[in-house]
């Protein structure tokens, strides 16, 4: 009963390309890899005098954002104007719209001044997949984190900044540290570095900050730094909120540093040659010590350069495989 | 006013009674089984041949919606779903607005069941004023009022003081006291603790959820020699502990909401909000488990736990969406696949939506002992058909199951020996 097809097959058009981006998971390592060379190229262009190219022309991206984003927002901002697309940025606070209705209200108003892009932030998970079942065809959605569900840019992101790096991916063991329970990067990383063929990946947290049964997402657990992080190559911070510690998960800041936090004494346990990585923005202190945020084992700036790439590379090959699924209807429509 | 009912398989769980045979009826009652009663001259003639003849279901909990939310249902809409789906007995739930803590509203309810003349309408009082879990409602006046039952639904009594004071004073009164168990912080999330929900990112309900809570009712139903009934349990657990209460001498009952004997929260992959419901959705272990406990007769009745939406409530990301399946005009064909599945014998099933959950309510329904009141069921086993929001009689086309063909259909309903419904 209910054999649904894999509901992530909506990213997907009717030849396997790219026409929304939601998750990470259920993608293929070619379509990942394509992502990633595409993103590279994009990489170089960044250091170049003249920016922009027109593959976004005469197009509108409404950046629409349910909760408040600084870095996340303007990186999306700053890709889509390198691809010479008009900008729509929106900070809809979430606290102030009803349930529901207003999301689906907002997007059919934003849909009548016919937009072709919506990249999304909301607090629900699989806000973004709701919007993608709802908006006109050929209208793509680029999932900028929903809930705890997925932050599918920023993991890919990440994986661009390892691959460059470190070359590849077979190899290496990963550890993810923090908040794995509320985080939508952590998720979106795992799919990611299980479909790039990752040696290990593991997840270090105190129980509190795991969610149930999360080794079945593939991954080995650890509630121990030290064991957790031997032989590691790379670790992958994540941001605590504060108010973890006001929902009784947590005691104080200073123990979570002490156990969990990011120090020279603790890397000292991962290879020599392992890197550092944050999504930002850091809690210097809580979750990483500042010789280490700013020292030469950490790509924290590498992901943020690498991050407008990332979204330029998955916004343009969006919005293309929305474009070849029109052509392919329209002259399936004339066949007929 | 005579009829016959003539050739039907007559499954009748409360006189051990499956064969086929005609079934009489006079001035509402049912006069005979079998050999019509001395000069007994039929009015109408209800040919019955191929289908099944049973009592009208009883339904242990449906949202009427009506008074406060007939944007999503209402007495009369939901009354001919009701009848539709063969269903002649229903307890509503008091969580309408205004809250069933008065008598005026109970007696509102059953007016309007009344004037609609589709289905039987048992309202369930609060048991606590405006359920908010802290003074006793007038439990005898409601009572006398109609109410069938009391319960705080699924809003806390967090003190267990006042909770004891609520069983104490029902049992004073010999009053039944219903529990949708459920701890209110522990359940704080919209889904089933695990596998999907940490890979779906939604926060999750674990078990304890409902187990903490069904422990601490036994506990304190134990204490007062209260009687009391358990509301859709979503977990192999909880059955587990109503069980050995029942087994100790507890005057405990259980009853499950149909869906969960057939779902389980995998289904929940997608986001489809119409797999939303509270309880949530547990494993497939907790499906398997709560299965056999209906066999092994820890689970005494099966129930739609009937939640009309409107479309509005569901077209959200899934946290957001309002919870419930729409269910009464699919209890039976929905339940039948337990038969199809050979979980339960058809007599069995007919048991657990008619005679058994009548039990628990002590009245005098789900039966077709002669004397009782004639409500009567008659579906065709081997019909299909498909639900679908254009066709469907309720407010609330909610329900993961519309556009799924079904097997087992309602053909007749019979309320007090007046025809309810007819296909």
């Amino acid at each position: 009963m209910f054999e649904h097809n894999d509901p992530n097959r909506i990213q997907l058009n009717s030849n396997g390309q790219l026409r929304h981006f939601l998750t990470t998971e259920g993608l293929s390592r070619e379509l990942l890899t394509e992502i990633l060379d595409t993103a590279d190229s994009f990489v170089d262009m960044g250091a170049k005098q003249i920016k922009k190219m027109p593959l976004l022309r005469g197009r509108t991206v409404v950046n629409l954002f349910f909760e408040a984003s600084t870095r996340t927002l303007s990186t999306f901002e700053l890709a889509a104007k390198r691809l010479s697309a008009d900008v729509l940025n929106l900070n809809i606070s979430t606290s102030s719209t009803s349930k529901g209705e207003t999301l689906k209200d907002t997007l059919m108003t934003l849909e009548a001044m016919h937009s072709d892009m919506f990249v999304v932030r909301h607090a629900d998970s699989g806000a973004a997949h709701f919007i993608a079942s709802q908006v006109t065809p050929h209208v793509a959605v680029i999932n900028a984190g929903d809930g705890r569900h997925a932050h599918p840019t920023q993991a890919m992101l990440d994986m661009l900044t390892i691959r460059r790096h470190k070359g590849s991916f077979e190899p290496l063991k990963f550890a993810i540290v923090g908040d794995i329970l509320h985080s939508r990067v952590a998720r979106s990383q795992i799919h990611a570095l299980r479909t790039l063929g990752a040696c290990e990946i593991r997840v270090i947290a105190p129980k509190t900050l795991l969610p149930r049964h999360i080794e079945a997402m593939g991954v080995k657990v650890f509630t121990d730094m030290r064991q957790g992080l031997k032989d590691v190559d790379v670790i992958m911070m994540l941001r605590l909120q504060k108010e973890r510690m006001t929902s009784a998960l947590l005691p104080s800041e200073s123990e979570f540093y002490k156990l969990y936090g990011m120090t020279t004494e603790k890397l000292a346990y991962a290879r020599p040659d392992a890197v550092v990585m944050h999504p930002g923005p850091i809690n210097r202190g809580v979750e990483i010590e500042s010789a280490i945020a700013d020292g030469p084992r950490s790509l924290i700036l590498d992901q943020v350069t690498n991050g407008i790439a990332v979204r330029m590379a998955v916004m343009s090959m969006a919005m293309s495989g929305q474009m070849v699924e029109k052509q392919l209807q329209q002259s399936a429509s004339a066949a007929h | 006013m005579n009829i016959k009912i003539a050739g039907g398989r007559v499954i009748d769980p409360s006189q051990s009674l499956d064969k086929i045979c005609d079934l009489y009826i006079s001035n509402g009652v049912i006069a005979a089984l079998g050999d019509a009663p001395a000069g007994f001259v039929p009015d109408s003639t209800l040919d019955a041949t191929g289908q099944v003849v049973c009592p009208g279901l009883v339904d242990l909990c449906a949202h009427l919606r009506e008074p406060g939310a007939t944007h999503k249902g209402s007495i009369a809409q939901e009354s001919q779903a009701a009848a539709a789906g063969g269903i002649t007995t229903l307890v509503a739930m008091p969580t309408t607005s205004p809250i069933v803590d008065t008598p005026a509203v109970a007696q509102l309810i059953q007016d309007k069941a009344r004037a609609a003349g589709k289905t039987r309408v048992l309202p369930m009082g609060a048991l606590t004023q405006g359920l908010a879990g802290e003074q006793l409602s007038p439990m005898h006046a409601l009572a006398s009022s109609g109410c069938i039952a009391f319960t705080n639904s699924r809003r806390p009594i967090r003190s267990s003081l006042v909770l004891m004071r609520c069983l104490e004073y029902a049992a004073t009164h010999d009053l039944l006291v219903v529990f949708q168990a459920q701890d209110a912080e522990l359940a704080g999330g919209c889904m089933h603790d695990d596998t999907t929900s940490t890979r779906l990112g939604l926060a999750g309900i674990p078990e304890a959820a409902e187990t903490v809570e069904v422990a601490r009712c036994l506990m304190l139903i134990e204490q007062t020699d209260a009687r009391a009934h358990f509301g859709q349990i979503s977990c192999e657990r909880s059955a587990r502990m109503i069980m050995e209460a029942r087994e100790r001498g507890l005057k405990v009952s259980a009853d499950i909401a149909v869906h969960h004997l057939l779902l389980s929260d995998s289904n929940v992959n997608g986001f489809d909000s119409n797999f939303h419901v509270i309880p949530p959705l547990r494993s497939q272990l907790d499906r398997a488990g709560l299965r056999q406990a209906l066999l092994a007769d820890g689970i005494q009745a099966i129930c739609s736990d009937h939640q009309p939406h409107d479309p509005i409530a569901k077209q959200a990301p899934f946290a957001a969406t309002e919870p419930g399946i729409a269910g009464l005009e699919t209890l039976l064909s929905l339940s039948l696949m337990l038969v199809e599945q050979d979980v339960l014998e058809l007599p069995q099933l007919i048991a657990k939506l008619t005679w058994e959950p009548a039990q628990v309510l002590g009245i005098q329904a789900g039966t077709l002992a002669p004397g009782a009141p004639a409500d009567i069921c008659v579906f065709d086993p081997a019909a299909h058909w498909t639900p679908s929001a254009a066709t469907t009689r309720s407010g609330g086309a909610n329900s993961p199951f519309m556009g799924m063909e079904l097997r087992g259909q309602v053909t007749h309903t019979l309320l007090g020996g007046t025809t309810v419904f007819q296909r």
